[in-house]
């Protein structure tokens, strides 16, 4: 985006193979930004690229089912009969699947919601111009993976109580014997802080080795446009598609992951402790 | 442009790409809010309305479609048992035709049979009347030609017609001894 000025496209710069400058490797400056608005110093306010796509993320996805169900028919039109695919994918495929019909259709439209959003901020890795996933920055798979947090932690207490609920994150089995106090410790901390942290690092971290790699690949395309480096240019550059064509296929999977845990925690926490 | 690159890499070396900053959070958090309030709030309800209008007109279009079949197959069966009634009655009206068939032929016989015998019963007691007169008639014009003769071979006429009669009586009984032995 050229509001961003010291965010600097490897297009920017005239630095080439055999021009005496190295290569401009991405790393982790490629996922800071400068703000668009505020200053990102210390704790003030600012809005910078990947809250703009994320924002942007919510407008599509909301416009999209909007025009999609707000008026909904009886016979489907053609962007009607997607979204319902889209929808039922959901509902059936991920939803009913773990939680099963009777309990899951009241967390169908979480799964939905996180689905398509989280999609969509992925998305924006292959789209021009804006070419960044916004779930590559920790903040936004983090807050996601902290709603599902907390919604099936309150979702053990309310339904199994408070003794029951400790018996459900801690897995207690009377039959382990001895093993049990260490057993009971494990999968407390397993359940209650290693689970929410890798729900959210394995969507960031996907995102973020994918970026860097489509970055590399991009950058190394413009780099060695020199000389007999065009040849590797070329080459450097069907991996450009290659990766883009498994991003694509990596953003979707990603998404289907998410949710498909969420439900997953879900499903554990309705379950009947025995 | 390079040594800014390389300032931004200094400074990224600072921060830590697993600790998010809050206004991030925020704008995240808001983001998703967003979509989760439109969707569960409004359209996936609509939706989920729709999809159930959908699923009972489609259960009720195969409803009717199991009743208008169920009704055409008691029209058929209602159709098949007639026509096996039909067929019944036919062949029953067939085989009346052949019984009585069968009786008006053996009474026919029978009536042909009696005619027969009446006709050749007449015939006989006709033929019998015939030869009955053509014997008598036969018998006195023998009887007139012998007599005849025999006058005309003794050379005298036998007047006395007792002594005539018996002379051709006992003529006649010889013949038909005769005959009666040759049968």
């Amino acid at each position: 985006m050229s509001a961003d000025p010291t965010q600097v496209l490897a297009f920017e710069t005239d630095c080439h193979l055999f021009d005496g400058c190295g290569f401009p490797a991405p790393g982790l400056h490629s996922f800071m930004f400068e703000p668009l608005w505020g200053n990102a110093d210390g704790n003030g306010l600012y809005f910078n690229k990947p809250m703009l796509l994320a924002l942007l993320s919510s407008i599509i996805v909301v416009g999209f089912f909007w025009a999609a169900f707000r008026k909904p028919k009886m016979v489907p039109g053609k962007l009607q009969m997607v979204a319902e695919a889209g929808y039922d994918f959901v509902r059936r495929g991920i939803v009913y699947e773990t939680i099963g019909k009777k309990e899951g259709d009241k967390y169908v439209p979480l799964a939905v919601s996180l689905f398509f959003f989280i999609w969509m901020m992925n998305l924006w890795s292959i789209v021009p111009v804006a070419s960044f996933p916004v779930t590559s920055i920790i903040a936004y798979p983090a807050v996601l993976a902290a709603i599902v947090y907390i919604t099936w932690v309150s979702l053990t207490f309310k339904r199994h109580g408070f003794v029951g609920a400790f018996k459900n994150f801690t897995g207690y089995d009377k039959s382990l014997g001895a093993v049990l106090p260490l057993a009971m410790t494990i999968e407390f901390f397993s359940n209650l802080v290693v689970r929410p942290f890798t729900h959210a690092v394995r969507l960031f971290a996907n995102m973020f080795a994918g970026h860097t790699l489509l970055l590399l690949f991009t950058i190394a395309s413009w780099y060695m446009l020199n000389g007999i480096g065009i040849a590797y240019s070329g080459v450097s550059f069907v991996m450009v598609l290659v990766m883009t064509a498994f991003e694509l296929f990596v953003q979707a999977v990603q998404a289907y992951v998410f949710v498909l845990l969420t439900c997953t925690f879900i499903q554990g926490a309705l379950a009947e402790h025995h | 442009m390079n040594h800014a690159l390389v300032q931004l890499a200094a400074e990224a070396e600072k921060e830590n790409p697993l600790i998010p900053p809050w206004p991030e959070l925020v704008i995240g958090l808001i983001a998703f809010v967003i979509v989760f309030g439109f969707l569960a709030k409004k359209l996936l309800p609509t939706i989920n309305k729709v999809l159930e209008e959908r699923r009972e007109a489609i259960e009720g279009g195969i409803e009717k479609a199991e009743a208008a079949q169920t009704e055409a197959q008691s029209v058929l069966e209602q159709y098949k048992a007639q026509l096996a009634e039909a067929r019944h009655e036919a062949a029953r009206l067939r085989q009346e035709a052949q019984e009585q068939g069968a009786t008006l032929i053996a009474e026919m016989r029978a009536e042909g049979q009696r005619q027969r015998e009446e006709i050749v019963a007449a015939g006989h007691a006709q033929l019998d009347a015939d030869r009955k007169a053509a014997s008598s008639a036969l018998r006195q014009d023998v009887g007139k030609l012998a007599t005849e003769l025999a006058g005309k071979l003794v050379g005298e006429s036998l007047e006395d017609h007792a002594r005539q009669s018996r002379v051709i009586d006992r003529f006649l009984d010889d013949l038909e001894e005769k005959a009666e032995a040759t049968r």
